[in-house]
């Protein structure tokens, strides 16, 4: 195949997938309306946070087509990763030379939603995760449909100071810690809304219990922050070496990524510190994750110096020959504005 | 901080602790260590909440360009900024106030947690609580076995399943514990987080970091010593001793243009051929320096960070001397098409001084609008296919040669004037390489030679780094044992009751922050298992 076919398979790819997305949705969506109206039963086992999804329903019928749904709806979710993964693939491929997938948000964003979907597929029956499926397929479709509506771009090559090893260890982990962090963020948002909610029907009420949800919103930050620790502390500053000649520079996406680390730090000490357990916990998961996201997103848009910027290169450039034009300043710094721009096109 | 914050800590939940399972001193322990995690815990946040502005308000140690302009913008607000530290939040006193304390805390903390670690590690498993079945995951069964027979089963299975097993003689219960790696794992963390910072702090007091420009050439060569540098940040304790006494010069310079696709126009592979010596009579190497392959010597390291073009042009005077001459650095201003700014300046030219500014365009070419018209003059390509230079002409004081503040990228006008042609437009030249064109009112002339390429060198020498790293990369397994290392105690209890037969109660107790029921419940019912299948095993 050519890099062209390549390119248009990567397309068809996130087409599919969102398509098959759609459909888990809509089968979760009759999975959970079946179960609309169903009281819970109460959950008996000792420690609280028994699975409530597929059994606990007094009606066989409706018990019946929740399940038979809710399957249809975990496997579309698996045929859906499927095609997102080869979506993936044939970007790597169709760049020439072949590369990995993320030179840009674009990719990031892709990479992103995979994660996301891959962790949830990984956990779900060990961890029975099956009341997850709804929000993560519709989580990931409107951030899918955002990511190609928004920050699409054609198939390029990485510019010089993103070839490296270092780049590729250090985003893996970075995407991958960000896709825990994000079903973190779901789990604690859940921990939260079912903590205020009084209601015996419905999906909150048919979440587990509240200790089970903080102890599962606890494990996937608890993976994703060494993840975390070590694209962003570790590989991160070691590429930076490499490529800028000092391993970490307080540019604003390193700054975020460290309060980003802080946060999370914060949480887990706050999970140790009885009484931060839960409601206060599952809050400062939620900084965090508006922070990893701020980060991904916002910070493109707030600050010119950057040497992350993955955004658009015109803006970029503009700004350099603002400065370049501007007031009489010492030589180093003119260059190392010019300097920048030039790396950081992606 | 930790003795400071004694007071009783609201955040304590009556449940926290099992009951009767621990000595006073050990719940004394865990009080303190609760109370100064809060502590370190609103320190972390401060933290975190201080980083924010550094973010948004540009800093003088990232981007003194981008500070200068925001002051020229806020002449209100700058001073007020200035007095705060925000434009060098990171090395501020109140940044560093924040983890300075964190500092304190986190040695203060981490000191009585050591020595109690070390107790721990020698002091056997805590004796069983006097009602087992209190304890959230516990479960019995009878049987009609003696108690020590299932006893030392027990002892024998737990050991099999890597518990520190304690079982006294006489006793009723078998007290069992393992996991001890996860508070080491915490301990070995937070200490590697004071390691790192004294990587980080060596590196930034000691280390410094530099940049010059480089003309491609054997002609032009570099060594490494202050006076060569053009820019130059050492450490505050840096001493210029330590600088290795290297120098090379850039023999040749590669660079590849992508010719097609959208990324057409983009420079790849750039290569600068170094021939280098460690030292004054040392043998000359080649080293191929690459972006993300820096050349080290000794502890320096030499990174290959940009490059450009430096038109080569004669000014004449009106007496006919030579007034200057040679390469100068032009700014890419555009980072895909290369084109580029730059300023040449002949302060000593007679009768008056000659300045000149403008674009060099590596490929020449006509901008179009949409409707074909054509617009500004533009660079195609980032190659030099087609070179030009578009000047105009200043003359007055252009600014003397005396090194100080003025740059040599920019042209002072305040005190020049633009040369103009007879009808009143400036006087503008267009120049290929080779041509010359004559200045009005006898002033000189300019002829624009030829072209040499520069490259951006940065030299960065970071003493401690090796120790930072180190630093991390302890915290990362010390953070993956704190986090997945499950501690855990166990006890069998096994006595015989007034009928004859024997009550066997198994119980478990989970300490560390994930541990769940299910896992609890199949260890459990495991050790259950193994107790009983034993005996239906052994007739
Ligand atoms: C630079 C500052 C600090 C950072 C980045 C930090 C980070 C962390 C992290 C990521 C954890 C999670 C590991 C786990 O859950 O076992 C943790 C746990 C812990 N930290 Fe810190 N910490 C800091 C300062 C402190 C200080 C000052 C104290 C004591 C006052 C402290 C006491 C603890 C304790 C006792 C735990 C174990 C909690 C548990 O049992 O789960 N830390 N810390």
């Amino acid at each position: 195949m050519t890099d062209v076919q390549w390119e248009t398979l990567s397309n068809q790819g996130v087409a599919a997938a969102g398509v098959v997305y759609f459909l888990a949705l809509l089968a979760y969506a009759v999975q959970w309306a079946a179960l609309r109206d169903v009281p819970v039963r109460q959950a008996v086992a000792a420690g609280g946070g028994a699975p409530v999804v597929d059994v606990e329903v007094a009606d066989e019928g409706t018990g019946d087509r929740a399940a038979m749904s809710g399957r249809l709806g975990l496997l579309l979710t698996g045929i859906g990763a499927l095609a997102h993964a080869i979506a993936l693939l044939g970007r790597g491929i169709a760049a020439d030379p072949n590369r990995v997938p993320w030179g840009n948000m674009y990719e990031f964003t892709l990479s992103g939603t995979f994660v996301v979907v891959a962790l949830f597929l990984a956990t779900t029956s060990r961890w029975r995760l099956s009341w997850l499926g709804p929000i993560v397929v519709g989580f990931v479709l409107c951030v899918l449909l955002a990511d190609v509506l928004w920050l699409y771009e054609p198939v390029a090559p990485l510019t010089e100071a993103l070839e490296s090893y270092w780049l590729v260890i250090h985003v893996v982990a970075a995407v991958i810690a960000t896709g825990a962090f994000t079903l973190g963020g779901i789990t604690s948002m859940l921990y939260l809304l079912k903590a205020r909610s009084t209601k015996e029907t419905g999906y909150l009420a048919r979440l587990p219990e509240l200790p089970a949800l903080d102890r599962i919103a606890y494990r996937m930050h608890a993976f994703g922050f060494p993840v975390w620790t070590f694209g962003v502390l570790i590989s991160g500053p070691i590429w930076a070496h490499q490529a800028w000649s000092s391993y970490w520079n307080w540019d604003p996406k390193e700054v975020w990524a460290f309060i980003t680390w802080v946060v999370y730090a914060a949480y887990l000490h706050a999970r140790a510190t009885a009484g931060w357990r839960g409601r206060n916990a599952a809050l400062l998961a939620l900084v965090g994750v508006a922070t990893l996201w701020f980060n991904f997103i916002g910070i493109n848009f707030f600050s010119t110096t950057s040497q992350h910027s993955y955004a658009k290169g015109a803006a970029q450039e503009r700004s350099v020959v603002l400065r370049v034009a501007t007031a009489p300043v010492d030589v180093a710094q003119e260059v190392r504005v010019v300097v920048r721009a030039d790396h950081a096109r992606a | 901080m930790t003795q400071l914050d004694r007071r009783p800590s609201d955040d304590r939940q009556a449940t926290a602790l099992p009951p009767d399972l621990n000595a006073r001193e050990l719940a004394r322990w865990s009080w303190r260590q609760l109370t100064s995690m809060r502590t370190a815990l609103v320190l972390l946040l401060l933290l975190a909440l201080a980083a924010i502005p550094g973010s948004v308000i540009p800093q003088e140690d990232v981007d003194s360009l981008a500070v200068s302009q925001w002051r020229d913008n806020h002449p209100r607000l700058a001073p007020i900024w200035d007095r705060l530290d925000l434009f060098s939040v990171y090395g501020s006193v109140w940044f560093s106030a924040i983890y300075i304390l964190l500092m304190i805390s986190l040695v203060g903390c981490i000191i009585p947690r050591l020595f109690v670690y070390a107790r721990a590690l020698r002091a056997r498993p805590p004796r069983a609580p006097r009602n087992l079945s209190r304890l959230p995951e516990h479960t019995a069964y009878e049987t009609d076995e003696d108690p020590e027979v299932v006893l030392a089963r027990a002892a024998q299975a737990l050991r099999r399943r890597r518990y520190r097993v304690a079982l006294d003689e006489g006793a009723d219960s078998v007290d069992a514990e393992r996991g001890h790696l996860r508070e080491a794992g915490n301990l070995v963390f937070h200490l590697a987080v004071i390691v790192v910072l004294v990587g980080v702090a060596v590196g930034s007091l000691f280390g410094y970091k530099g940049g010059v420009i480089m003309y491609n050439g054997a002609d032009y060569g570099f060594s490494n010593n202050l006076t060569q540098y053009d820019d130059f940040a050492p450490g505050s304790l840096f001493d210029p001793a330590v600088m290795e006494p290297f120098s090379f010069s850039i023999t040749d310079f590669d660079v590849d243009w992508i010719t097609d696709g959208p990324r057409a126009g983009m420079a790849r592979k750039f290569v600068a051929h170094l021939d280098y010596t460690t030292e004054p009579g040392a043998e000359t190497r080649q080293y191929d320096l690459k972006v993300n392959h820096p050349l080290a010597i000794g502890g320096t390291e030499v990174f290959l960070i940009g490059h450009g073009y430096a038109p080569v042009i004669t000014i004449r005077d009106g007496d006919g001397n030579i007034a200057q001459s040679g390469p100068t650095v032009f700014l890419p201003t555009n980072a895909r098409t290369f084109e580029s700014f730059g300023v040449v300046k002949a302060p000593d030219a007679q009768p008056t001084q000659i300045g000149l500014e403008g674009t060099f365009y590596p490929t020449f070419t006509m901008g179009k609008d949409a409707d074909g018209k054509l617009t500004m003059p533009a660079s195609a390509w980032g190659d030099a296919l087609d070179p030009l230079v578009s000047l105009n002409v200043y003359t007055g004081d252009v600014g003397l040669d005396n090194g100080t503040s003025a740059s040599v990228y920019v042209l002072d006008k305040s005190k020049a004037e633009q040369v103009t042609k007879p009808n009143g437009q400036p006087f503008r030249m267009d120049l290929r390489p080779g041509e010359s064109v004559e200045l009005p009112d006898g002033m000189g002339s300019v002829t624009f030679e030829g072209l040499e390429r520069w490259n951006k060198i940065q030299i960065s020498r970071t003493p401690g780094k090796l120790v930072a790293l180190t630093g991390v990369v302890a915290a990362l397994l010390g953070l993956l044992g704190s986090l997945f290392v499950r501690p855990r105690r166990l006890w069998v209890r096994a006595r015989r009751r007034d009928d004859g037969t024997t009550l066997v109660e198994v119980a478990r107790l989970d300490r560390s922050s994930g541990g769940d029921p299910e896992t609890g419940r199949s260890e459990l019912a495991a050790i259950v298992a193994a107790l009983r299948q034993d005996r239906e095993a052994t007739p």
